[in-house]
Parts: structure tokens; C-alpha cells; sequence
């Protein structure tokens, strides 16, 4: 004993760079405060990286369970309980990774506030970081819903024209979804007397009161993944939100709708995961297909971005539902990647709409003769984007067909429509954006990308490149604790 | 030596009545002179009645006066906060009384006569002495919302209060007498013996459309928004906290023990007024752009809330009555604070757009308010969510699901409105600069949204431990 207890380090170091940003923007006031932010958070992200990495060198993968645990009574039947499993750390190091590019492509790109702006996201990542590591309901509930208020900011003071809109919208719809979790929370600990996770996982709920709590903690998750058809929240967000809001929105808080369903919903009430499979694979095929058409027509980058995401968390869920090893480690594996790629994707487009401002996929085309780099590294992930071999993506995507195809043909089917369209739509996209001749007069001076640029750009492409050539990477990690959830459904 | 034991029994109430009288004397010589004098002296009276109120805890139960005049822990713990809150809302007054050209010697006293009714309400043993206690009150509050006399809102709203006042006071009065006509006492022990009888349950059933008018409850709450938007800010800080508190505690007191073996009649009804507060409250500020009558309705909203715990019947529900009550009135009172503070050009601000850009202006107190408004809609991680969280616990045990669900929709709804306030602060422009903000309210404010969060979101266990303390008496 005597060791940092690393993962309350990870999750807390960020609220402290905040409180320090905080303390220069009251003393120093807001100018100054707008520079000093710019190191102060890079340097406190990158710690927290360095942190996170520090908690997972000292994670055993074979082991089953929870490790790093770390706890403090709180109140009453819950406590401060920290822990992870590897689908956990491997979520955790998928933020603490994005935030510093985040923050690096922010810099240049969010042009006033800028302190407040850092102070925001710093204070985003600790929650979402504290909402994989929290092994206590309680605890989770309430990172899981703190998360809405800096987002919610976010969104609402550096965002689009109709920012308004679009952060009441992402506020209520998710808040809405959250409360019935938490009179389910309510119930469970009435029942159980303890909100403790690895406690609950092993409680046996009977059959009816399964299926309420169920129903109770999808209304949440479905909502926050987002599913067919309550997710129409998740385009106008994206839309309004600022470019790093959007990529953390894509890459880490969608990822809580199916982290959720992986720790929740499956492992607590298995009886009611079973009966309402036929519910989630025909809501998931729904998503993937329909969703797939919306994209197609949009004229918005980032609408078509976001309906492509709403498409590619059907593929999570297709995969978590199916209840078997290859369908949830694939359902973990596309979580990963999704945030990657789609986190790429935002960057792509964040990268034309500081030159040009604006959105509309018709106002481009032609990019690659001025801009060949990023040509080339759009291409990548639109290719990730779609599932082509060697990338990320298309781990992800066979591998949830695999699963869902020993549970039902039928829906691995619908699932492989899916995998048609994307094509489609992201190949449209990128014809109209980059290919062509540039007939627009303003894109004329348009530059290639900066080092900055080029470096966030890159890192993610290795990311991409890396797990789709050697997936294992993440399988190692996720291994034990899909066994795990395997093990407490009964299968 | 009878008297001098039941005095100490009343001690913070017997020395908040004797410092008000010898107040009342002095102040009758030195008249407005020594009004600021006199506020600085209140204020520390009714501290140390409160820091007295919280000292007879080991006391547990103690009747005096013939019984006609019982402390409990569940009691003192409400009379130790309306003390603490009335003294703090006293203390946050001063710049906005002088701004305003308020600054008279009866304002402190009226304050200490209202916080007095208030306490003694609470530790009323029999109904006579809760009347008395309801009208101390009642009549300090009239002539407090009337305080601003050359404002033609704030003299309505006097009007109106004391107008639909003196109705819920007649009420209360005819349930009394009704209950005493039938259970043969008015001394709530009798009525806790009593036959069960139907003229029982209809003076019941008055009496609690009484306390329901004094804590604002649906479908007695309509003088609430009028009220607070036309009264003073520093009146409404004061009515907005230390009275509600109590009136809330005093009806789930009432309900518990007086009536208490009667709970299946009327834990419906409490259901129902709970059921209706939440949803206008949350539906009825939607619309709404003044400030101050957002804040009243997220009142009723609150009051609605706590009653879920009263519902829920003594066991579930006692200890989360008083948490959520006290996690409560921190957020309001900031909240006051900080809508009193701000002045523009010497005018009290308040409409929403008032607030714009209020980070630009003030980013200290932006954040504080941000934070109690989070705290008062319920969203963790600020501490109004545990509050939450103990009436909604209670709730389930008390086999009140539906009561349950229509809390939670209907926070979902309000929302909407405390998020308006957050994203004027926050998002829109700033408007013209404010005044400078008096050091008192900001240190009240300050304080106020440290114990919102983080303190009590860390320390929750302390609060529910004293508060089951309490109940369990």
C-alpha cells in the first residue's frame, strides 16, 4: 500500500488545473488568464494522460473483476468506490488521449473566452473520466449527469447561430432520459440496501422488477447512445457545438449510453436483457439503416457526420445484444474506434470551417488541389469511417455482425445494408467535399493544414491504422471483463 | 420555581421575545438613528437564539407552559435554521435597505417578531399556541411585504398578503375549533387520543389547507408570485428562507404527531397538495420573466417536493423532510442574496435580461449562483440532488411511486427555467455595468455556494446523521 490511488488522481487532476485557470481568470483577470489557460491545460491534460497511463501499467489483464479499487464511505448505503475492468481503462484512455488534442486544436480556434472556455473542458474530462472509474451507482449517477452542466456551457456560449436551441435540447433530452435512471437507482437501493456496482451485479432482482429497472435504465442509456428515435438531440448538438465539443461529444459521451448498457443493464437484470433483444436488435438495425439514409441527404458536414455516428453506435448495440463474446468485444472495439474516427472526422471538419465558416458540403469541392495533405488524411478516415479493411472500423463492424449473426441472420443482414450505405454516403461526401474541379472562388487561397493540425490529424490516423492492423491491442484489455459480463448474464 | 423551568425550556424563544421588547423600547427613543445599530444587534440575537436552539438538542422532548408548549429535536433542528436564516437574511440586508431609502428601525424588528412567530409555531404543543405562533408571523410578514411604502407593488403586495392571509388564518382558526369540538382538546396529545370521526378529518383536512397557504403549497400558493415579486428583495430573501422552513416543518410536525394516528386519512390529501405544487410550480415559470416570480414558483415547486417526504408518512419520511428543507434554503438564500446585490444604477434588477452576461460583469458571483441554481433544480452534483434523492427514497417507502414520478418529470420541467437563468448569466452579451456589490451578501453568497457544493455533496452523511437524530428524537 502507500500508492497514489491513481485512479481518483486521474480523475481529479483536471478539476485542479481548472481551479488554477480559475484563480488566474479572478486575480489576473480574463486576458491574462486567456494565455496562461492555453499551457495550464495542455500541461494538465497531458498529465492526466501520463496519470491514466500510470493506472493502466499497473492494471493486471488477466485478472477478472475490478482493480485499482479505491473507496471511502460517502452516505448512508453508498460510498466513494473507484475501480475499472479493461473495458473501463480502455474508455479512460480514450479521453484522456482525445482531451489534449482537444485542447491543442482549441487553442487556435475558440476566439474568445478562452479561459472560461478551458476551465469547462478541463472540468468535462473529470466527469467523463469519473464515469468509467465510478463502482458505486450513486457516484456514477452523479458524474454522469454533472457531465450535462459543463457540456451544456460548452455548447451553449461557443457554439453555432442557433446555440440556444441546441443546448436546451442536449440539457433536457439527456436530463429527462437520466431521472428515471435515477428512480430506478432509488428502487435498487430500497430493495438491495446498497448502491455498490459489483454488489448489484450479483443481486438477484426477480423477473418483473427486471424488466421495470430495465426499461428505466434504457430510457437513459438509449437517449445518451443515442438510438433510434430518441436521438434526434444528438445532430443538432453536434451542428451547434464547437469543433473539440463535438469530438468529445462523438468519441466519449456516446460511449456512456453503451457503457452503461455493458455494466447496467447486462450484468444487473439478464432476464430482461434477454427478453428485450428482439426490441434492441430491431432498434439498432432501425438505427443503422435509417439513420444511414438520413446521412445521405444531409447538406451539413457535421449533420452527416452526426447521423453517420447515430449509425455506427447501432453497430454498439447490435453487438452488446447479441450476448456473446464476439458481438460485446466487438461492441467494445467499435466504441473505441467510433471515438476515434468519428473524433478524427470532427477534426476534419473543424479544419475547413475555421478557413471558411461554414458547413455546407456544396460550398466546397475540389479541396485536393489546394489542400492534397488533408485530402489524403480525410480520405483515411472516411475510409475508417466506412469499415475498410486495415482500419479500425472494419474490426469493429465484422465483428458485431459475427455476434449479432450467431443470434439472428436476419439482423446481421439488415446490419450489412448498413455497411452498403455508409459507403455510400461517406463516398458522396468526400467526391463533393475534395474531389472535382474547385469551382468556388473563395476556396481559391485556401491553405493545407498547419503543423497542429497535421500532428492531431496524424496521431489519430496511426491510432486508427494501428488497432485495425493489430486489434488485439484492445482485446487484451477487454478480454476479461466481456468474460465477465458473459459470466454474470449466465451464457 | 415552575416558571423558571419552563423558561429554560423556551430559552432561544423567551430571549428572542425579550431582546425584541427591550428593542422595541429602545428603539422607540433613538427611532431611525440607531436603525443600523439596531439590525447589527438583531442579528446577533437571533444567532445566538439559534446556536441556543441547536444547544437544547440533548434536551429531547420537554413540554412547558402546561403542555401547551413541547421542543423536540425534530423542531429545534427547524428553529435552529429559521433562527440562522433569518439572522443571515437580516445581515445580508443592510445595502439594500440604505440604497433603497428603507433604512428604518422597524425592519429589524419586524424581522425578529416574524422569525419569533415562527419559532414558537414550531414548538406549539396545542393549537392555541400554534395559532399564536402562525399569527406572529402572519402579521410581521403583512407589514414586512408592505415595507417599501412609497412602492405601489410593494403596498399591494402587503395588501394582497394580508387580504388572502387573514382567509387561510380563518381557516386554520375553524379547522381548530372544529378538531377541538370533536376530539374534545386542542392540545395535540388529546388529538392524537381522539376517535377518528369524520368532523375530526374536516377540520383536519382546514387545517392543513392553513399551514398549506403559510408554506405556499398548490392549490393555496396564488399570493406567492405576487408577493414576491412586489415585496422588497431583502423581505423576500427573508420570506423565501426562514418561514418557509418552518411552515414546512410545522405542517410535517402537525401531521406526525397531532394527527399522527390518524395518517391514513390524510396522507392522500398532503400526496395530492404535493402532486399539484410540483407540477405548477415547474409548469408555471416557464413563462415567466421576472426574477423574483420565478423564484416563487420554484418555491412551490420545492415545497411540493418536501412534501413527498411528509407524505410518506413519519418513519420514511421525517429525516428527509429536514434534510431536503435545509439543503433547500441555502440555495434560495444565495440565490436572494445575489438577486439583491445586484443593482443597477441604485434600481434592484428584476428581469432575467437583467441578468445577461453577468459572468462578464461579475464571474465570482455568476459562479456562485450558478451553482445554487443547480443546487435548488436538483442537479448533482451540486448538494440539492441528495435532498432530492432522500424525499424521492422516501417516497418509494411510502409506496408513493406515482408521487415519486410526478416529482421527477416535473423536475425535468423546471428545468427549463433555471436553465434560462443560467444561460442569461452565462451566454447572452452583458448589459449596462452593476453597482458595487456590498460585502456582506457577497461573503452570504459565497458561503451559501460553497455548501451547495462542494461541502455538503462531501459531507452528506453529517447532515442526514443530525437530521435522523432529529427525527428519531
Amino acid at each position: 500500500m502507500g500508492e497514489l490511488p491513481i485512479l481518483s488522481v486521474t480523475t481529479f487532476l483536471p478539476v485542479i488545473g481548472a481551479l488554477v485557470i480559475l484563480g488566474f481568470r479572478i486575480v489576473a483577470g480574463a486576458n491574462f488568464a486567456g494565455g496562461a489557460s492555453k499551457g495550464v491545460a495542455l500541461v494538465v491534460s497531458l498529465a492526466t494522460l501520463a496519470a491514466s497511463l500510470i493506472a493502466l501499467s499497473r492494471f493486471d489483464f488477466g485478472a477478472s473483476g475490478f482493480q485499482l479499487v479505491e473507496s471511502a464511505p460517502w452516505f448512508a448505503g453508498s460510498s466513494y468506490k473507484m475501480g475499472v475492468d479493461g473495458m473501463a481503462i480502455s474508455l479512460i484512455v480514450l479521453t484522456t488521449a482525445l482531451t489534449p488534442l482537444c485542447i491543442l486544436q482549441s487553442m487556435k480556434s475558440i476566439e474568445n473566452r478562452l479561459a472560461d472556455y478551458m476551465i469547462c473542458f478541463l472540468i468535462l474530462e473529470a466527469l467523463m473520466i469519473g464515469v468509467f472509474c465510478a463502482l458505486d451507482m450513486m457516484l456514477f449517477y452523479v458524474f454522469f449527469e454533472g457531465g450535462l452542466i459543463p457540456m451544456f456551457i460548452i455548447i451553449g456560449v461557443w457554439g453555432g447561430k442557433n446555440r440556444l436551441y441546441a443546448a436546451f435540447k442536449f440539457f433536457l433530452y439527456t436530463f429527462l432520459g437520466s431521472v428515471l435512471l435515477l428512480v430506478a437507482l432509488i428502487y435498487m437501493y430500497m430493495v438491495s440496501g446498497t448502491t455498490d456496482i459489483v454488489a448489484l451485479q450479483n443481486y438477484p432482482f426477480t423477473k418483473d422488477v427486471q424488466t421495470w429497472l430495465w426499461l428505466a435504465f434504457f430510457a437513459s442509456f438509449a437517449v445518451k447512445l443515442p438510438m433510434w428515435p430518441v436521438h434526434t438531440w444528438l445532430p443538432d448538438a453536434h451542428v451547434e457545438a464547437p469543433t473539440a465539443g463535438s469530438v468529445v461529444l462523438a468519441a466519449v459521451l456516446l460511449k456512456m449510453g453503451g457503457y452503461g448498457f455493458l455494466r447496467f443493464s447486462l450484468p444487473m437484470f439478464p432476464d430482461a436483457s434477454l427478453l428485450f433483444q428482439p426490441l434492441m436488435f430491431a432498434l439498432s438495425v432501425i438505427a443503422i439503416v435509417y439513420a444511414s439514409l438520413v446521412a445521405f441527404r444531409q447538406t451539413d458536414i457535421k449533420k452527416l457526420v452526426a447521423y453517420s455516428s447515430v449509425a455506427h453506435m447501432g453497430f454498439v448495440t447490435l453487438g452488446i445484444f447479441s450476448f456473446n463474446e464476439a458481438g460485446i468485444q466487438g461492441a467494445i472495439f467499435q466504441m473505441i474506434s467510433h471515438g476515434i474516427i468519428s473524433g478524427a472526422l470532427f477534426f476534419c471538419v473543424g479544419v475547413i470551417y475555421d478557413r471558411m465558416h461554414t458547413r455546407d458540403i456544396a460550398f466546397y469541392g475540389g479541396l485536393v488541389h489546394r489542400m492534397p495533405v488533408y485530402a489524403a488524411l480525410f480520405m483515411l478516415f472516411s475510409m475508417a469511417n466506412v469499415g475498410l479493411p486495415g482500419t479500425s472500423g472494419f474490426v469493429g463492424e465484422i465483428l458485431t455482425m459475427v455476434g449479432g449473426f450467431q443470434a439472428s441472420t436476419w439482423v446481421a443482414a439488415g446490419a450489412a445494408l448498413g455497411v452498403i450505405l455508409s459507403a455510400v454516403y461517406m463516398l458522396t461526401l468526400y467526391r463533393r467535399a475534395v474531389f472535382g474541379e474547385m469551382t468556388n472562388e473563395k476556396l481559391f487561397d485556401i491553405k493545407d493544414v498547419t503543423p497542429v493540425e497535421f500532428f492531431i490529424l496524424g496521431l489519430l490516423a496511426v491510432g486508427t491504422l494501428v488497432l485495425g492492423v493489430y486489434p488485439s491491442l484492445a482485446f487484451d484489455l477487454t478480454k476479461q471483463s466481456t468474460a465477465d459480463i458473459l459470466r454474470l448474464i449466465g451464457k | 420555581m415552575n416558571l423558571l423551568a419552563d423558561l429554560q425550556v423556551a430559552l432561544p424563544d423567551a430571549l428572542l421575545a425579550g431582546f425584541g421588547l427591550v428593542a422595541l423600547l429602545l428603539a422607540a427613543i433613538g427611532g431611525d438613528r440607531i436603525s443600523g445599530l439596531l439590525r447589527f444587534v438583531s442579528v446577533i440575537a437571533l444567532a445566538a437564539a439559534s446556536v441556543f436552539a441547536f444547544l437544547q438538542f440533548p434536551l429531547g422532548d420537554a413540554e412547558a407552559f402546561n403542555g401547551l408548549y413541547k421542543v423536540s429535536p425534530f423542531v429545534l433542528f427547524a428553529k435552529g435554521a429559521t433562527y440562522a436564516l433569518g439572522a443571515l437574511s437580516l445581515f445580508m440586508s443592510g445595502g439594500f435597505l440604505k440604497t433603497a431609502s428603507m433604512e428604518r428601525y422597524e425592519y429589524a424588528l419586524l424581522v425578529v417578531f416574524a422569525a419569533l412567530g415562527a419559532g414558537v409555531m414550531l414548538s406549539a404543543n396545542d393549537l392555541m399556541t400554534l395559532y399564536l405562533g402562525v399569527e406572529t408571523l402572519s402579521l410581521s410578514s403583512y407589514v414586512l411585504a408592505a415595507f417599501q411604502r412609497d412602492s405601489l407593488k410593494s403596498s399591494e403586495a402587503g395588501l394582497k398578503y394580508f387580504v388572502l392571509g387573514a382567509l387561510a388564518s380563518g381557516l386554520l382558526l375553524y379547522g381548530s375549533s372544529l378538531v377541538y369540538g370533536f376530539a374534545g382538546g386542542t392540545g395535540y396529545a388529546a388529538i392524537a387520543a381522539a376517535e377518528n370521526t369524520v368532523g375530526l378529518i374536516f377540520g383536519l383536512v382546514l387545517i392543513i389547507c392553513g399551514l398549506a397557504f403559510k408554506a405556499s403549497a398548490a392549490p393555496f400558493h396564488i399570493w406567492t408570485p405576487d408577493v414576491y415579486e412586489g415585496a422588497p428583495a431583502p423581505v423576500v430573501a427573508f420570506f423565501a428562507t426562514a418561514p418557509k422552513i418552518a411552515a414546512v416543518v410545522v405542517l410535517a410536525h402537525v401531521m406526525f404527531t397531532t394527527f399522527g394516528p390518524h395518517e391514513a386519512s390524510w396522507r392522500m390529501v398532503i400526496a395530492i397538495i404535493a402532486a399539484l405544487s410540483m407540477i405548477i410550480g415547474a409548469f408555471g415559470a416557464l413563462a415567466q420573466n421576472s426574477i423574483k416570480r420565478i423564484l416563487a414558483y420554484s418555491s412551490i415547486a420545492n415545497v411540493g417536493f418536501a412534501l413527498i417526504g411528509v407524505a410518506a408518512g413519519v418513519e420514511a419520511g421525517a429525516p428527509s423532510v429536514l434534510v431536503y428543507m435545509t439543503i433547500y434554503v441555502i440555495g434560495t438564500l444565495g440565490i436572494f442574496g445575489g438577486v439583491l446585490a445586484l443593482r443597477r444604477g441604485g434600481q434592484a434588477i428584476d428581469q432575467v435580461s437583467d441578468l445577461n452576461g453577468l459572468f462578464k460583469l461579475k464571474p465570482g458571483m455568476a459562479l456562485a449562483m450558478v451553482i445554487l441554481i443547480f443546487s435548488v433544480a436538483g442537479v448533482p452534483p451540486a448538494a440539492g440532488f441528495f435532498g432530492k434523492f432522500q424525499v424521492l427514497m422516501a417516497g418509494l417507502n411510502g409506496d408513493l411511486l406515482w408521487l415519486v414520478v410526478v416529482g421527477i418529470l416535473s423536475s425535468a420541467v423546471s428545468l427549463g427555467y433555471y436553465l434560462r437563468l443560467v444561460w442569461a448569466m452565462m451566454m447572452k452579451p452583458p448589459g449596462e455595468p452593476l453597482d458595487r456589490t456590498d460585502l456582506s451578501v457577497s461573503a452570504t453568497v459565497l458561503v451559501t455556494a460553497v455548501l451547495a457544493f462542494p461541502v455538503i455533496t462531501i459531507a452528506i452523511q453529517m447532515l442526514l446523521d443530525a437530521a435522523q437524530f432529529a427525527s428519531a428524537g
